[in-house]
């Protein structure tokens, strides 16, 4: 049984819900720029070429840690809109669990209208963070220390 | 409608196209031309004898004595088609450059080459040991003659350098650097991909050794390219692509090859792109060259002006000598969000690298924004830039709210 009130849908839905609140392009990008500015960011020597995401226009940094079958994740980038992204990918992810974050449904990006202002995959690396996230989740899966 | 594409909404704003660096819309003649290549013509060349093949075949090598004279070359055997500038780049660095570069040899490029002109290079110098080197670009995004006449030395075999910058917009001076060449005796190839849909070219008055451009960047259609070379040297180059059509006879045991231009284009070409550079030319030509360079100069300047009065921005190489190019950062700020928040307001501009990496590390960047300009854009489109700017930037915190 989940302890955690929130699910990855709960979070979904609510956010969503937020931007729908939002009128125009410019209000959810300020919005998604605010969220992006709370992000904690990495440390230096945690900007390390095997963190980086690649194929992202901006650069992206990207940790995950697992623990008692809940996963983590820190990340960082020097863009704006990035940074909003990591916001929201760390509200739906972080205390997940692996098992959740493989299987559940993230249809987020769609349902706020941000795929379809992002080039494909690559000048946000969305696409490619979400792979390394999946990437770390099937690995602490396979890993039963880590849970 | 003359540019077909342009008449459209972006992020229900009507679109202004200021990437013609990265490539040029297409005006309504060239889609026509190709359209009717495959409605109507569409066989292969050179060895049908049927009457479509005949007809395309006319086609193709018409195209091909029309960009001989566009270019002021002398003889079709010059204009090899290819896929592009990329694509001449590296048959020369291949072809040329496996018979005549030797370990300790030099080659020479400039700090402001895209990187088509500069793999090819390092990949031919990996392979035969000759070194690669850079002339320096200085601050204001030039490369000065008195270094290109420093590093041009008994060891340069070839001197590849591109006309005009794509990523800072910085002309060259192409003819003083080719004489500087020739007088040591030193190769010379042009990267002009920038300059085609810009200025007239004329490889004869030039004197250059090679000259490579892309269809694509003259309104042309992608996928078709052109390496001009002067006859005597083309003649010594073996083929580095073999297949169709480049061959004279085959056997099993060995197979000789067909006269110029063909040995260098193995398979089938582009006919199709090829006829739409044909209607390129034409398109180009119909205007005129001095209506192209008055009316881009006149959009040059306005575009600066409007961009300089904005004090958040910074441009990134100030060259005296300039194309319709403009590069520039926000500080603070990443190009990328710039252009994304640019797009939403149907703007569309050039954010990255520009396929300079080198270029960029020399200005201390990761990249800029690029506007660049083609005789269509409007004055009433930079101000309408000018106004997306300075809303971007204040969605980024970066200009007082008024």
């Amino acid at each position: 049984m989940r302890n955690i009130p929130s699910t990855m849908k709960s979070i979904q839905d609510q956010l969503a819900a937020d931007f729908e609140y939002l009128d125009d392009w410019e209000e959810r990008y300020a919005y998604l720029m605010d969220l992006g500015k709370e992000v904690q960011g990495l440390p230096p020597e945690e900007k390390t070429t095997d963190n980086l995401i690649k194929g992202c226009q901006s650069r992206v940094w990207l940790t995950t840690r697992c623990e008692n079958n809940r996963m983590w994740m820190s990340a960082d980038s020097e863009a704006f809109i990035a940074k909003g992204i990591i916001a929201l990918l760390i509200k739906v992810f972080n205390g997940q669990t692996p098992a959740d974050i493989l299987n559940e449904t993230f249809d987020l990006p769609d349902r706020i209208g941000l795929t379809a202002h992002l080039s494909p995959g690559r000048a946000n690396g969305l696409a490619g963070m979400l792979a390394r996230i999946r990437h770390d989740a099937s690995l602490a899966l396979a890993t039963p220390n880590n849970n | 409608m003359e540019f077909p594409a342009l008449h459209q909404k972006v992020n229900d704003a009507p679109l202004v196209y200021f990437d013609h660096a990265a490539t040029a819309q297409k005006p309504r003649k060239v889609i026509d031309a190709m359209t009717r290549y495959y409605e109507f013509d569409n066989a292969n060349v050179h060895r049908g004898v049927h009457h479509l093949s005949q007809r395309a075949t006319r086609a193709y090598e018409e195209a091909r004595m029309k960009t001989v004279r566009f270019i002021g070359a002398e003889d079709p055997s010059e204009v090899i088609f290819t896929s592009g500038t990329t694509a001449s780049i590296n048959l020369v660095a291949q072809s040329w450059g496996s018979a005549h570069l030797q370990a300790g040899d030099e080659v020479l490029v400039t700090g402001l080459e895209h990187h088509a002109n500069l793999v090819p290079w390092q990949m031919i110098c990996t392979r035969t040991g000759a070194h690669l080197k850079i002339v320096p670009v200085n601050d204001l995004g030039e490369v000065s003659t008195e270094s290109v006449a420093q590093m041009l030395h008994s060891k340069t075999r070839i001197f590849a350098f591109s006309w005009i910058s794509n990523a800072l917009g910085t002309i060259n001076p192409a003819h003083e650097w080719v004489r500087l060449a020739h007088e040591k005796g030193i190769t010379t190839l042009i990267d002009a991909a920038q300059v085609v849909a810009h200025q007239p070219i004329d490889v004869h008055n030039l004197g250059v050794d090679f000259l490579c451009f892309s269809a694509h960047k003259m309104m042309g259609p992608t996928g078709v390219g052109v390496l001009y070379g002067k006859k005597s040297i083309l003649e010594t180059l073996e083929p580095v692509v073999g297949g169709g059509d480049m061959i004279d006879e085959v056997t099993y045991e060995k197979s000789t090859w067909a006269d110029l231009p063909y040995r260098l284009e193995a398979g089938t070409p582009n006919i199709a792109g090829v006829i739409g550079l044909s209607a390129a030319i034409d398109f180009l030509e119909s205007i005129g060259w001095s209506n192209i360079e008055r009316r881009e100069s006149e959009l040059l300047q306005y575009a600066l002006l409007k961009l300089g009065s904005i004090p958040q921005i910074r441009f990134i190489g100030q060259p005296n000598n300039r194309a319709g190019v403009i590069s520039f950062v926000v500080d603070g700020v990443h190009p990328y969000d710039l252009g994304t928040l640019l797009d939403e307001q149907g703007i569309a501009l050039r954010t990255g690298h520009h396929c300079a990496q080198p270029l960029m590390h020399h200005f201390g960047i990761s990249g800029t924004c690029r506007v660049s300009l083609a005789l269509y854009n409007t004055l009433e489109e930079i101000d309408q830039l000018e106004k997306a700017l300075i809303r971007a930037l204040r969605l980024m915190g970066k200009v007082q709210a008024q």
